[in-house]
């Protein structure tokens, strides 16, 4: 009875599971994203990115902006008056047209919640004659560049329930969606009546898979064939295997240490220019991140504007730290921490896990400031307590992954960061010099010679300390052909890919 | 009848009971929920003091704790579970999708297991001290004491990864249910081979065996006739017991193959503070388990007339 019992499963076990593996013909991308409801303000980037979705203004792999939805763009001699010359012919997903009044009501909808587009001084958007017209009460030259971010995507009038809520993705992309079962899975096929180049790959699948060793696992048994986000465990396994390609890009993202700049300790330059030093970058690099190399200035090179070669690079010197801190009066104690005035230099660094890199860096952080005789208490929390911490002024230190792309122009993140009251950016920290430098080339005014000076400031007065520049990784199975990745985080790229022959 | 009119009892007690501790518990833990809400719904890269704003003033979170209590509870009453604070759904559908993810999931894992491990334990039971009693009794502890994430990879590696049967995570179709069923099954069918075999072990000892193999039957038809309906009673009942390690089990397990299940949907509930989703969540787990003991009570009793008497 035991053997043929045994011999049964067995033989049950051999002959299904080889069939249940079978490849199919559809494309499947997997990334650590989860839909969260049919809705741009929160999950609009899943639909960007696979291609079901898009904005009137576009950019390319430099960042420079390009025609999208919007053929041609062109503002008024004073700045205020915006017109978008919409592209003719194009459809919605569910067939209706795409034409002014539809972009007029998608942006409005997209203004009225919380994103970049309801910072910016924007009087009215008018629906013209195949043009739609955006008034401002102050000149913004970067406006396009806010059109090209996930948030200002175009969906149908259809998309919307009566009072701006999200109900579908009906966009005008290359995909379509077939099904959509949030938090983790969409379904899409390429769109017959697509204005662009059709996609290769008529089918195409999106999973959301939280867990990165899941993931790379995904990537290792050929199960997905375009898996983004790896961890640097991964990616060195994964680029071992013969059938698996990873591919890896520089992306304007950067770990930084936001500074308290109002708090007793960290108030003086010097005290942020000893903390800057006693940060061993190329160690972080290699051992935790495992890139060649940390950050010497806050922009990656990247985001090519705003890198500046001639700046002085943040350098690794222990003792140049220690000379800084006694400088400013800090001796050493019994237990080797710094005091002064009987205050011990007792600092709290906040993190979050959902980059899992960060409570890392975080811990070596503190043994790398340990030796300068700073005690660092690392919190690793939930990510809102950085911006709520900035807002209450409880924050000191708090060790952050920012993206200066979401808008493709870093003027928009870098203007909120460091010149308003950016929650993600400087913390009681203003320079009047470096206001003037960014409203003007906000405006429009002004070119590489004050990008390098404002620069120049931030790299000399450290409101924030770079620590790296952040790589994408792509994990890409050998059975297509043609993947890239979007340094600016846009787009997966899908109509691109093709089957391999 | 008297047993379901108590079970009712019970389970509106528990509904009432879990409703108000999760209550509490999530407004007595730190830090605004306007702000963790606001990440929840628009991520670390987004969320800022307009996201936490708009969240604020759409919900009215900042309210007295009492009167939302209340209220809950008398939405409660007309089944309405309210609306999800994340993804602005109602909590009912995402707790249908997510639960029948979850679902056919442990139900797929406890007939796995019954599949795998009965058949060992009888046959362990029949002859206990043999040679496959020894190896089971080696076999099912050990595979009880591999923790689930690890027996999740080791399968992974092994079937997916190597052997290339199997995807490696994933949900929609009948082929991605057998690695996280199997990885769930296997725990359960460890001990479930256990109680059998004690159970079988303990019935082939006893005087009506002996005479059922005296009159002549062979040890086939013993089986069939006194031994299954014996060995079913502590089986089933044990199953009761397994359904809070399979609920256990089902949240790691989702997590590491990307299934969109209740555990899943728990976790990243209590993270971003989305009380409706958490009280919902938690009264169909605890309203799982009234169920799950209320049928299992019901079944014992059809197959043990003794219970039922």
């Amino acid at each position: 009875m035991t053997r043929t019992f045994l011999k049964a499963a067995v033989a049950l076990a051999c002959f299904a599971m080889p069939v249940l593996a079978q490849a199919d013909n559809r494309l499947d991308v997997v990334a650590q994203f989860e839909i969260k409801a049919p809705e741009p303000a929160t999950s609009g980037y899943i639909f960007t990115r696979m291609g079901v979705a898009e904005t009137l203004v576009n950019a390319n792999a430099a960042g420079e902006l390009t025609p999208g939805l919007a053929t041609s763009w062109e503002v008024s001699q004073d700045g205020l008056t915006w017109v978008f010359t919409l592209r003719e012919g194009v459809v919605f997903h569910d067939g209706s047209a795409m034409n002014a009044d539809a972009v007029a009501n998608a942006l409005e909808i997209a203004r009225a919640k919380p994103g970049p587009l309801q910072d910016l001084p924007i009087t009215g958007i008018a629906a013209g004659d195949g043009a739609i017209t955006v008034t401002l009460s102050e000149p913004m030259a970067a406006l396009p560049a806010f059109l090209a971010e996930y948030r200002s995507q175009i969906l149908s009038p259809a998309s919307y329930a009566a009072d701006g809520t999200g109900v579908a993705i009906i966009g005008t992309g290359p995909y379509r969606i077939t099904a959509m079962e949030p938090p983790l899975s969409l379904d899409a096929t390429a769109f017959a009546e697509y204005w662009g180049n059709a996609p290769q790959i008529a089918d195409v699948s999106y999973s959301g898979v939280s867990r990165v060793e899941t993931r790379a696992l995904m990537a290792e048994s050929g199960e997905a064939e375009f898996v983004f986000g790896l961890d640097p465990a991964s990616v060195s396994r994964l680029g071992m295997l013969d059938d698996v390609e990873v591919l890896s890009v520089a992306i304007p993202r950067t770990l930084l240490i936001k500074v308290n700049a109002g708090h007793p300790f960290l108030a003086e330059p010097d005290a942020r220019r000893a903390l800057s030093l006693a940060i061993d970058r190329a160690g972080i690099a290699q051992a935790v991140l495992r890139y060649p190399e940390g950050a010497d200035q806050l922009f990656p090179p990247s985001t090519a504007d705003w890198h500046n070669d001639a700046l002085a690079p943040l350098a690794y010197d222990v003792e140049e730290a220690k000379r800084l801190l006694a400088g400013l009066g800090w001796e050493a104690g019994s237990d080797g921490i710094l005091t002064r005035d009987g205050a011990r230099f007792a600092v709290t660094l906040t993190t979050y896990p959902d980059r899992p890199e960060l409570p890392l860096v975080a811990t070596v952080l503190e043994q790398q400031f340990r030796t300068i005789g700073i005690d660092l208490t690392v919190n690793t929390t939930n990510s809102s307590e950085i911006p709520a911490g900035h807002n209450d002024g409880t924050l000191e230190l708090g060790l952050i992954a920012r993206n200066f792309s979401l808008v493709p122009d870093p003027i928009g993140t870098i203007l909120s960061d460091y010149v308003g009251n950016g929650d993600w950016g400087a913390m009681n920290w203003q320079n009047e010099e470096f206001a003037t430098l960014l409203r003007g080339l906000a405006r429009g005014d002004g070119g590489n010679a004050e990008r390098a000076r404002a620069s120049e400031i931030l790299q000399s007065e450290l409101p924030i300390i770079p620590i790296a520049w952040y790589r994408q990784t792509l994990a890409v199975s050998d059975r297509v052909t043609g993947a890239e990745i979007d340094a600016f985080e846009r787009s997966f790229g899908l109509q691109n890919i093709r089957w391999a022959e | 009848m008297k047993l379901i009119a108590s079970r009712l009892v019970q389970a509106v007690m528990v509904a009432i009971l879990i409703g108000t501790a999760t209550f509490i518990m999530m407004r007595s833990l730190p830090g605004d929920a306007a702000w963790r809400i606001a990440a929840g719904r628009y991520g670390y890269d987004n969320v800022d003091a307009a996201a936490a704003d708009t969240v604020r003033a759409e919900l009215g979170i900042d309210g007295p704790a009492l009167p939302a209590l209340l209220q809950w509870l008398s939405d409660l009453a007309r089944f309405d579970f309210g609306n999800s604070l994340v993804s602005g759904q109602p909590v009912m559908d995402e707790i249908v999708h997510q639960l029948g993810a979850s679902a056919s999931l442990a139900l797929v894992a406890l007939l796995l297991s019954l599949v795998i491990g009965p058949p060992f334990g009888i046959l362990a039971g029949l002859r206990p001290g043999g040679m496959l009693d020894r190896v089971l009794l080696v076999a099912s502890t050990g595979v009880k004491a591999v923790p689930q994430f690890l027996m999740a990879l080791v399968l992974i590696v092994l079937l997916a990864v190597h052997l290339r049967w199997l995807p490696a995570a994933g949900h929609g179709e009948l082929r991605h249910f057998i690695l996280p069923g199997l990885t769930l099954a296997l725990g359960l069918a460890a001990v479930n081979a256990r109680i059998t075999r004690d159970a079988m072990a303990r019935i082939a000892d006893m005087p009506f065996w002996r005479f059922a193999q005296w009159k002549g039957l062979s040890e086939r038809q013993t089986l069939v006739r006194h031994g299954l309906r014996n060995v079913s009673v502590p089986l089933i009942t044990y199953l009761g017991l397994q359904f809070v390690t399979l609920v256990e089990g089902v949240i790691i397990v989702e997590s590491i193959f990307g299934w969109p299940g209740i555990g899943h949907a728990l976790v990243h509930a209590i993270f971003s503070r989305d009380v409706p989703m958490v009280q919902g969540t938690a009264l169909v787990l605890g309203l799982g388990f009234v169920i799950v003991n209320s049928a299992i009570d019901l079944a014992v009793r059809r197959l043990d007339p003794r219970v039922a008497g």
